[in-house]
């Protein structure tokens, strides 16, 4: 016989606890969790002793790739991180390389990023949520939910051009302005959604079945979730106010109104009502910004970012070369490095850039929520039941392509 | 954006390692290995820098010593962040861990181990967490060609 293969993934469970433990692998394949991810657990009968969790499934080498494109090329890169709120990624990267270039962006496109970023969130958690529910049977919630999600996807397309990863975020802009009757349809959409929500809070909040799988399991203390670097709807949901949004205005954040939605003891049901508390605010923050959106270009006037407007690259030799400079080597981002962080709707999210002053990044690191959210995962898991595992890592809401880039 | 923190921390935090520099809104500090760990103690327990962010590193290919390990810190009470850069050799590539003081450290500095090869003296949990057992190399470091390839990893059954 040939000497046995080495395992892919080494568990630090070479010995079980107890005689009469078992250890279980849970995935990376498991059709009750969204997203490749393997738990390793150690069950006692039903209850799980202690888990050891893999990530990594989904890793395309995103760092590495960003280290051999120009600074524009990786616009479509970031978008495939959190696939689920893709603008949010783009803005941020796009934040990041305007401040090497010390870069003001525009009034409208400051606006205009900060509506679309919380249309982001809303359809993060209206997935997330959507899922969350589904797993737990409650079909009929999740059809709710994913109708509306898909009228947002819908129209989202009709802004962008793509359903889920749009590539619209642009070096000191947006790919192109609102179309014609754009907010319009938005302000049908909050209505439906208002409908639907409504309903979801009637069958879901106070559901016994519901209540006794959620209240109580997966509970992280805010000292554990900070020290595990914990943020976002995590964090808030142990009663933390935590929210970059308040905390570290970016974008138009600091003149818009709304309230951070905090839970009381950190569990499922906390993780829950926090996401669903915190559409309605997103909610509220687009209709505010709906009026203060104001007129005016969406792009830097910078030859350095800003790509000419295609009929002037036609006619004038300037223009052209401009253009080609701008595909073949890229702008010229300063040397320098810079950290932006945003809020995503699973926490912090940071992109990390040093350039050394060339058309191509010489680094590019993603701090993404997801990964680091998965190094404390265990503290939620362990010492609950076996079938809890699928809500709780449901509302940890792992992004796979945002945790293993 | 400064704070009134900064000041504090500039003069106070490691005054051997020379001015701190203010860059986008975020105090760098340049430290020597060895005063890692010292100062992350003091962010965390006098500054209340209560979020360990993030760690990677930069591979300054051809420059002495070739690494440099930047970590990222926050501070949920203060508001602000501050990041650390510490310079390692090829040669012994280590720093200690901060896994004592941040549960985060253990995953991110797997990752950091992962893609350029730090060794973190104090975290015995370094197996591979992005990449799998029996991959070759470090993928992110600079003389790591894009296109290289894995030897076959044979089919299990």
């Amino acid at each position: 016989m040939d000497t046995p293969l080495p395992n892919p993934v080494r568990s630090i469970f070479e010995k079980s606890l107890r005689d009469d433990s078992v250890i279980v692998n849970i995935g990376p394949s498991h059709p009750a969790t969204h997203g490749t991810v393997q738990i390793i657990a150690e069950l006692d009968g039903e209850r799980v002793l202690r888990t050891d969790v893999h990530c990594g499934y989904l890793h395309r080498g995103f760092e590495k790739e960003c280290e051999d494109h120009t600074w524009h090329n990786l616009i479509p890169y970031v978008d495939r991180l959190n696939y689920v709120s893709a603008l949010i990624n783009d803005f941020a990267y796009c934040d990041g390389v305007e401040q090497l270039m010390g870069i003001q962006i525009t009034p409208r496109c400051r606006y205009l990023r900060t509506l679309l970023s919380e249309y982001s969130r809303l359809v993060d958690h209206l997935t997330c949520l959507a899922a969350g529910l589904m797993e737990l049977g409650a079909m009929t919630a999740f059809l709710y939910l994913v109708m509306i999600r898909d009228y947002m996807y819908e129209h989202l397309a009709a802004l962008t051009g793509a359903r889920v990863t749009y590539t619209y975020g642009r070096i000191g802009g947006l790919a192109r302005d609102l179309p014609e009757g754009w907010l319009t349809r938005l302000e049908e959409i909050f209505v439906q959604y208002e409908d639907f929500v409504a309903r979801v809070h009637a069958l879901v909040d106070r559901n016994r079945i519901f209540i006794d799988r959620m209240r109580d399991v997966g509970v992280i203390s805010t000292a554990d979730a900070l020290s595990y670097g914990y943020t976002g709807v995590i964090l808030r949901s142990t009663g933390v106010p935590r929210d970059l949004r308040k905390d570290t205005p970016y974008l138009a954040y600091s003149e818009l109104d709304f309230d951070v939605p905090v839970g009381i003891k950190g569990d499922n049901y906390d993780r829950y009502f926090v996401r669903m508390r915190e559409m309605d605010e997103s909610i509220y923050m687009m209709r505010q910004l709906m009026d203060m959106l104001p007129d005016g270009p969406i792009n830097v006037d910078d030859r350095r970012c800003s790509f000419p407007d295609k009929p002037l690259v036609y006619s004038e030799i300037e223009s052209l070369i401009n253009h080609f400079k701008l595909v073949m080597d890229g702008p010229n981002v300063p040397a320098g490095e810079a950290y932006s962080a945003h809020e995503s709707p699973n926490g912090e999210l940071g992109f990390y850039l040093v350039s050394t002053g060339s058309g191509t990044p010489y680094k590019v690191h993603c701090r993404a929520p997801s990964f680091v959210h998965m190094g404390g995962a265990h503290l939620m898991l362990n010492g609950y039941q076996l079938a809890d595992i699928v809500p709780t890592f449901g509302s940890i809401n792992m992004i796979g392509g945002e945790c293993d880039r | 954006m400064t704070s009134p923190l900064f000041e504090t921390l500039q003069q106070e935090l490691v005054p051997a390692a020379g001015p701190a520099t203010l860059s986008h809104g975020i105090l760098v500090f340049v430290l020597e290995p060895t005063e890692l760990l010292p100062a992350v103690q003091r962010l965390q327990r006098e500054f209340a820098f209560d979020i360990f962010l993030d760690v990677t590193a930069v591979d300054w290919i051809g420059q002495l010593p070739r690494f440099e390990v930047v970590y990222h810190f926050y501070s949920t009470m203060h508001r602000v962040r501050v990041r650390l850069k510490t310079r390692v050799g090829e040669a012994d590539p280590g720093v200690d861990s901060l896994v004592p003081l941040y549960g985060s450290a253990a995953f991110m500095e797997r990752e950091c181990h992962d893609m350029y090869g730090i060794r973190f003296r104090g975290n015995d949990d370094l197996r591979p967490i992005l990449l799998y057992e029996g991959f070759v190399g470090h993928p992110l470091r600079k003389d790591y060609p894009k296109q290289q390839e894995q030897p076959l990893v044979p089919y299990r059954s």
